[in-house]
């Protein structure tokens, strides 16, 4: 990993190409994280992706985790490896939930082809709409499931345990 | 007991009195006896279909890597022995479906229609815990047991269950089959009088006494 | 049977027909998809034009049961996503978790675990191979693989009890220490293993059906799969010789000395070599592991996340309070957020674990290696005949519980 003061240089240089899209840093437990602002966070990967310097090229991983009830409450994260140096680094782009509509970020699917499957994944259980996507449908969920399974506030399901003749002599 | 022991030759001339019609009465009754053995045809069917059962080669999950897809079928849990080797990959020529592991919702239809594509007699064996009643995921993604959409004749717990244990299934299936369904345990105990309506093999029916408790439980608990 | 003197025109057939693309469906049941993987595919005659993956047919909805338990609860849970190496996945849950907690795990563990690894490795790779050779007409290398796997599952019966998801691995180290004669077992077991697989490799090597099949087939340039976030043994045949436990030092890696086999072409045969010598380096590991298996002990000393010895128990008060705490209600991880990476035996088997700082997990995801890897099936199968599609999808090695978790 770029250790504390590689990440501020490197906060720096992306500030310095592309003001404002970093938001934060964030160095903790030896992992390293850019917290990007979400419309800019097509430019912030391909500026680690192509610089000469950085040359992250490898998207290890695409996932959202759900912070409710932190605001803002989505997390995309893209886990990046430098595979000369042989380093990593995060980025985080929070999302704040609209409401009504679903949120939306847009899609990297041209800068890492991997990550198709994996925006697939993550519209299909926290709903968030990756624009320019190819194919953007259910992966893992029927197709006509209603309701995006990991969200927080989405029960767990299943069903009560039930034994024979308990349920209706103790109720 | 002193075995009568005859020589070949012995053996040999009764065979041939036999077939000239020479031997009478008592020789004659003790010869047949010997040999034949009388049953019911529908029992001969019931012992010929359980001792050579198709099993679908179908595996879900866990439970198919030590289940009858494959660590069953190999060497060392040999279900071969059984006649169940020739695993057969079409429904309609299988006997068999083996639930081995969990039943997700989508792939539920999926099973079914795999199950109403299997000619009769058919059986359903629910290997391991996840099959039999969802296991340890009580969540919205896994049902919770396949007897909610089918009907199963046997369960076999575990997580996931030996090989041996799914070859115990499979031999109590067989006598399912056969319509030895209990194999007597209810005789050695002497627990009649206590069934619940078992619901495996055609000619498991509970007995008058029998019933008439379960229907005096119910009403006790219904009232 | 057309009459090859006739020519077509005069046969009747309608021109299009000859192109016509049939749309079959390889379904959710089917012998040869190493799970309940549905492939939609369009064929024109034999040729595989176009190859749709349907998966979500063993979801289980892991992660978000995983939200619900407390730390230790969720070990069993995700030991069942990829139900053939299960030891990798709570490798990288333990290992992610012990990394939010800062807590270090003692070198006996380091060890134990490396050995359970590697042993696991060995496991998922005869799996894969006697399941691939089935699929391919070499029935009988299932029996001979089943075999040395049940030999691999008696000696981890003999250490954890249980002969698959073993839970064996827990935040700390591991449960509990390696019984008597269990090294001597494993070591028979690690010097046999190379032989046994010389004699697979004498089977199928220079089988010629096996490299008809296998020789330049399924072959993805090593550019384009590393855009699709391939990694793991199809990388490695690729001739990219990257591998995590050379590359990120983690447990007793660093220790051992290991070789990591890299093919040329990229093609099923490569692949096949490639996880092959994978299985003989992976004895070889174990081996060094028995040999320089330090004392200790075996799981951490914190008591705060470890549990107490069940001979204190009875004697110190504190052990009591610990334990009741621990059991009951779990231990409690500073809030944070820990990717943790391992390599698994498909790949970069990869656990997120957000916590925030109560006793359930905030959200646990895994970044499954063949969910990543079935992205390139479609590139390996495009063009190619169904026959070389099913001996791709074989030597890709899919296990459907990671894919769908």
């Amino acid at each position: 990993m770029p250790d504390a003061p590689g990440l501020e240089l490197i906060r720096g240089e992306i500030d310095r190409d592309h003001p404002g899209a970093v938001l934060a840093t964030s160095f903790d437990r030896g992992q390293a994280a850019l917290i990007v602002d979400p419309e800019r966070v097509l430019e912030a990967l391909r500026w680690l992706k192509e610089e000469p310097g950085q040359r992250y090229d490898f998207l290890s991983s695409l996932h959202a985790a759900d912070y409710l009830p932190a605001e803002p409450r989505f997390g995309v994260h893209y886990e990046l490896i430098n595979r000369d140096r042989v380093e990593r680094i995060r980025v985080k782009a929070m999302l704040a939930d609209p409401g009504e509509e679903l949120p939306e970020i847009d899609s990297c699917v041209e800068l890492f082809p991997t990550a198709e499957a994996q925006e697939r994944e993550t519209y299909d259980f926290f709903g968030i709409v990756f624009r320019g996507h190819p194919n953007l449908t259910r992966i893992l969920m029927p197709d006509d499931y209603v309701g995006w399974p990991q969200r927080r506030d989405f029960p767990v399901g299943g069903e009560p345990v039930t034994f024979t003749y308990s349920e209706q002599r103790f109720d | 007991m002193e075995v009568e022991r005859r020589t070949l030759r012995e053996k040999q001339v009764a065979a041939r009195d036999l077939l000239r019609g020479d031997l009478e009465g008592e020789d004659l009754e003790r010869y047949v006896e010997e040999r034949v053995l009388t049953t019911t045809f529908e029992k001969m069917i019931d012992v010929a279909r359980a001792n050579s059962i198709f099993p679908l080669t179908f595996g879900l999950a866990c439970c198919a890597i030590e289940g009858i897809p494959m660590a069953a079928v190999t060497s060392r849990y040999d279900i071969a022995r059984f006649g169940a080797e020739a695993g057969r990959a079409s429904p309609r020529q299988a006997d068999l479906m083996v639930l081995s592991g969990r039943v997700s919702v989508k792939m539920a239809p999926i099973i079914r229609r795999l199950y109403d594509q299997m000619l009769e007699p058919k059986w359903v064996m629910a290997m391991g815990a996840c099959s039999s009643s969802g296991g340890m995921f009580a969540n919205y993604a896994v049902l919770q047991g396949a007897d909610k959409f089918l009907p199963v004749d046997i369960y076999v717990p575990g997580c996931p269950p030996r090989p041996e244990a799914v070859l115990y299934g499979f031999v109590k299936l067989q006598h399912q089959i056969i319509g030895n369904a209990d194999q007597g345990w209810r005789q050695r105990y002497d627990a009649y009088g206590t069934e619940e309506w078992a619901r495996g093999g055609p000619r498991s029916e509970p007995s008058p006494e029998a019933a008439r408790a379960y229907e005096e439980a119910r009403e006790l608990s219904l009232a | 049977m057309t009459d090859a003197t006739v020519p077509t025109e005069q046969l009747g057939l309608n021109e299009d027909r000859t192109k016509e693309v049939m749309t079959v469906n390889v379904g959710p049941h089917h012998p040869a998809t190493h799970g309940v993987l549905r492939l939609v595919v369009d064929l024109e005659g034999e040729i595989v034009r176009e190859l749709r993956p349907v998966i979500g047919y063993v979801h289980t909805g892991i992660e978000k049961s995983c939200e619900d338990k407390s730390y230790w609860k969720v070990i069993p849970f995700v030991e069942r996503m990829d139900y053939v190496s299960y030891f990798f996945q709570m490798e990288a849950y333990c290992g992610a978790v012990e990394r939010l907690i800062g807590l270090e795990i003692p070198p006996r563990a380091k060890y134990l675990r490396t050995l359970f690894l590697e042993l696991n490795r060995i496991h998922s790779h005869l799996v894969w191979l006697g399941t691939t050779a089935l699929d391919l007409g070499a029935i009988s290398m299932l029996w001979y693989c089943f075999r040395e796997r049940d030999k691999i599952l008696d000696l981890f019966e003999m250490a954890t009890g249980q002969r698959m998801h073993t839970r064996y691995f827990q935040v700390g180290g591991v449960i509990e220490d390696i019984p008597l004669g269990f090294e001597a077992k494993c070591r028979a077991f690690a010097e046999e293993m190379p032989v046994r697989v010389g004699q697979y490799q004498d089977l199928l090597d220079r089988n010629e059906v096996f490299l008809s099949r296998t020789k330049g087939t399924g072959i993805v340039p090593r550019e384009r799969l590393l855009e699709l976030g391939v990694t793991g043994p199809l990388l490695r045949a690729a001739g990219d010789p990257w591998d995590l436990r050379k590359v990120f030092d983690y447990l007793a890696y660093p220790e051992v000395e290991f070789k990591i086999p890299v093919g040329t072409v990229g093609d099923n045969y490569d692949r096949y070599r490639v996880r092959v010598a994978e299985m003989v380096e992976s004895a070889r590991i174990v081996e060094q592991c028995l040999d320089a298996l330090p004392e200790g002990p075996f799981i951490a000393d914190d008591r705060k996340y470890v549990l107490p010895p069940r001979s204190e128990l009875s004697t110190s008060m504190e052990s009591l309070i610990h334990h009741f705490k621990l059991v009951t209600e779990g231990y409690r991880v500073p809030p944070g957020e820990v990717y943790y990476s391992i390599e698994g035996p498909r790949g970069e088997l990869g656990c997120f674990v957000v916590a925030d700082g109560s006793a359930k997990p905030a959200r646990v995801h895994f970044r499954d290696p063949s969910f990543v890897n079935l992205q390139a099936f479609r590139e390996m199968a495009l063009d190619s005949y169904v026959a070389d599609m099913i001996a791709s999808l074989g030597m890709l090695d899919p296990i459907l519980g990671g894919v769908d978790r």
